[in-house]
């Protein structure tokens, strides 16, 4: 197939043949960062603005170095350094940037849908790196490339889900992303973090977390914020890693090939415990490498495919 | 100057309904004769002279001139949104003689003074008629209570801190108490903002798809059931602004079930549309409260074919490009309504859900009523006449609004009747008839 997107900006849109189509890219982009010299002339030319209005430490540097192995030239923006402090609006910010010519932006941002107001905006190509509470496509990219490696498949899969849905963009892109690919999707956590209608998005709603690791494939734990316990979410820590925390009593439960992953980044002994987490079913260090390749493979793919290249 | 308004039929509510002719002297109606029919031997004046004017309204109908009364003006203080003249002239053109104008501008209309001047601005612009309401507490800030006295003096019609609910429920007791001296109606912003501030439209599928903060019912109807409690207590007149909640609707049908003096409005926008408009971060879809539900929608629409809701006010509320043009949650809420409300409304009509009477009373006749104002066909009235033209077809350009406020979400639709002509006072202060 071709792949005709100008953007990248949420799971939602995706179709389970254009997933597909990304993780074959990604699958292939892998050998690149194996290499003694880890870096192809693909990109050579084309400039990419890692735009970031939120702390990041994994999604930026994995877009960069993604960025440098295709030999992209990066920039890096942040929200500190930026004339956002200086009241300027995000849409002049990107209209300014646009006028330097980039080939694509990258942005994560605390409010949903601004990549969404920036696609509309700019013709510069928007892969969305994290919208408030919406998606984290690549998130959820890397996610699915790293399941289907493990196990060779996606279809038929029980996937758990765990923690605080409602505030997880990460969530809501892997509920869409597993549930296209024909996975099913379980979620667990305290009834105050699952939002209204998820199961809308095609997942189920466990009564406890024990239901939810019940027979499941592949756990995704997520991070726990603490300033969750002022709005009421929870009562402490203590009582969340005891009813809704991943520990070994628990993990007997899933599947005895059961894949235990995370997003990042982790607090032990909150919603993961050491073991589990450094434990023989994690591969949580397996989906940060396969983020630079589902990251290579998007920038490919909007900036390097047919769509890009001069009829001339 | 003698004006004949002839042919149209005039709809009165619990007055007239027939094809009627409307003699005008001046200000005043003069006469309302069956059209067609010989005048009465009274009719002096129109034997002695042959009118200066006459409007053909066949085809049309002829109305008690339309009151918004949930209108937000901006002048004072946010001029670039909109003045008093320009949101005036939109009355005018949307077909409303009259509008409330709500105290939230800068400063405050809290004080004789900003009343004062909103009245004196409105008197210069000649458009609609301006009916200031002010201020429940000093600054909206819900800490103490401002001169009701001296306001209502000053011209105030109704006090409200609308924008922002009183959540001290003791002030709210007082001030309704207080504000009962007075005649003065208090219409409350019902919203427990524990449960909304931070969130950006309504709870539900839509919100958790699109990874937005939601808004529960419950944060409105929770304070409107408070508020009736306190009608209860105090014997208030209380009037509910924008109903969007189902619970709201029978909370509020209750309420006047039990024969407490509660009145209710809605907004066009909460019979129109749903939660989904805000699909792709529309925010010109961001309002407070925010469209709800389908189901809620069904309920409004019955609580207005019922008559548990009293009036449909659109809750004008002009915002500039720098406040829209934004990320959806750092966007402002609201949106502007007074050039769509009318036809909006007519399709009400249309769908069978009120009739044209019923409608009239709802944007006419039940604001007076609440304000305590006159509204009336009649002999001896002020002329404030609104015609309308059921028929008149035609798509929303809001580029063409006379509003400074662009922010609508009906903008390209295709609609169904509109005002053809606003009278005031006998003036014509928006005319699409003469003009064609």
């Amino acid at each position: 197939m071709q792949f005709e997107r100008k953007d990248i900006l949420d799971i939602e849109s995706l179709s389970a043949e254009e997933i597909t189509f990304i993780l074959d890219t990604a699958d292939r982009m892998k050998e690149i960062s194996k290499r003694p010299v880890k870096k192809v002339p693909t990109l050579r030319g084309k400039t990419v603005v890692l735009f970031f209005y939120e702390p990041s430490t994994r999604t930026r540097s994995s877009f960069e170095i993604a960025a440098k192995r295709l030999s992209a030239d990066s920039i890096s923006i942040s929200s500190s350094s930026s004339s956002m402090v200086k009241g300027e609006t995000l849409a002049d910010t990107a209209r300014n940037l646009e006028a330097m010519n980039p080939d694509v932006i990258i942005l994560r941002h605390y409010s949903a849908g601004a990549p969404h107001m920036l696609a509309k905006l700019l013709k510069t190509s928007i892969i969305n790196a994290g919208d408030g509470m919406h998606e984290h496509p690549s998130q959820a990219l890397l996610d699915l490339m790293t399941v289907r490696e493990k196990k060779g498949y996606i279809r038929n899969l029980r996937v758990a889900i765990i923690g605080d849905i409602s505030h997880s963009r990460v969530a809501r892109s892997d509920i869409l992303g597993f549930t296209k690919m024909g996975a099913e999707v379980v979620l667990g956590g305290p009834f105050t973090m699952i939002p209204a209608g998820i199961e809308s998005l095609g997942a189920t709603v466990a009564g406890s977390s024990d239901d939810a690791v019940r027979g499941a494939d592949v756990i995704m734990m997520l991070r726990i914020q603490k300033e969750r316990q002022q709005s009421f979410l929870y009562p402490s820590d203590r009582e969340y890693s005891k009813v809704f925390g991943l520990n070994p009593e628990r993990l007997k439960k899933a599947k005895k090939d059961v894949l235990i992953m995370h997003p990042g980044p982790i607090n032990r002994g909150v919603e993961i415990s050491s073991e589990v987490a450094d434990g023989p079913y994690s591969i949580i260090l397996d989906q940060v490498t396969n983020g630079v390749s589902v990251r290579m493979a998007l920038l490919f793919l909007v900036a390097g495919g047919v769509r890009n290249v001069d009829a001339d | 100057m003698l004006t004949l308004i002839k042919k149209g039929r005039v709809v009165d509510p619990g007055n007239l309904d027939g094809i009627m002719d409307i003699l005008i002297d001046d200000d005043r109606i003069i006469e309302v004769v069956p059209s067609g029919k010989p005048v009465k031997s009274g009719s002096v004046l129109l034997k002695r002279r042959a009118p200066d004017r006459i409007i053909d309204a066949s085809g049309k109908i002829v109305a008690p001139g339309l009151i918004d009364m949930h209108v937000h003006l901006r002048e004072p203080g946010q001029e670039y949104k909109e003045t008093i003249e320009t949101g005036t002239l939109a009355a005018a053109c949307g077909g409303f003689t009259a509008v409330c104008a709500m105290p939230n501008t800068m400063p405050v209309n809290d004080n004789r003074q900003i009343t004062e001047y909103i009245l004196k601005r409105s008197r210069e612009a000649g458009n609609a008629i301006v009916y200031p309401v002010a201020a429940i507490s000093k600054g909206l800030e819900g800490k103490s209570l401002c001169e009701y006295g001296d306001l209502r003096e000053a011209g105030a019609i109704a006090i409200t801190d609308d924008g922002r609910p009183v959540s001290n429920s003791r002030l709210m007791r007082r001030a309704m108490e207080y504000a009962k001296g007075f005649g003065l109606p208090v219409i409350s912003h019902c919203e427990v903002s524990e449960l909304s501030s931070g969130c950006a439209m309504n709870e539900g599928i839509v919100a958790t798809r699109m990874g937005l903060s939601g808004i529960p019912n419950a944060a409105e109807s929770i304070m409107v059931m408070r508020d009736i409690a306190l009608c209860g207590l105090t014997g208030a007149h209380l009037h509910i602004a924008h109903v969007s909640a189902h619970e709201s609707v029978n909370a509020i049908r209750e309420a006047k079930r039990k024969g407490l003096p509660v009145t209710a409005e809605t907004a066009p926008h909460y019979f129109t549309l749903t939660d989904e408009a805000v699909s792709g971060y529309d925010t010109n879809a961001k309002m407070n409260p925010p469209l709800r539900s389908d189901f809620d929608r069904k309920a409004i629409l019955e609580g207005l074919a019922d008559g548990t809701i009293d009036v449909i006010a659109s809750d004008h509320a002009p915002h500039s490009s720098i406040e829209k043009d934004v990320e959806f949650d750092s966007a402002a809420n609201g949106i502007v309504g007074l050039e769509t409300s009318l036809s909006l409304s007519l399709k009400l009509v249309e769908d069978g859900v009120l009739d044209i009477s019923a409608l009239i009373e709802k944007m006419s006749k039940n604001p007076a009523r609440i304000l305590g104002i006159e509204r009336s066909i009649t002999a001896g009235s002020i002329a404030d006449i609104t015609i309308i033209d059921p028929d008149a077809v035609y798509i929303v350009d809001s580029a063409c609004f006379r509003s400074l406020g662009r922010n609508t979400p009906f903008n390209g639709w295709k609609m169904k009747g509109k005002a053809v002509l606003t009278m005031v006072g006998g003036k014509m202060v928006f005319d699409n008839i003469f003009r064609l």
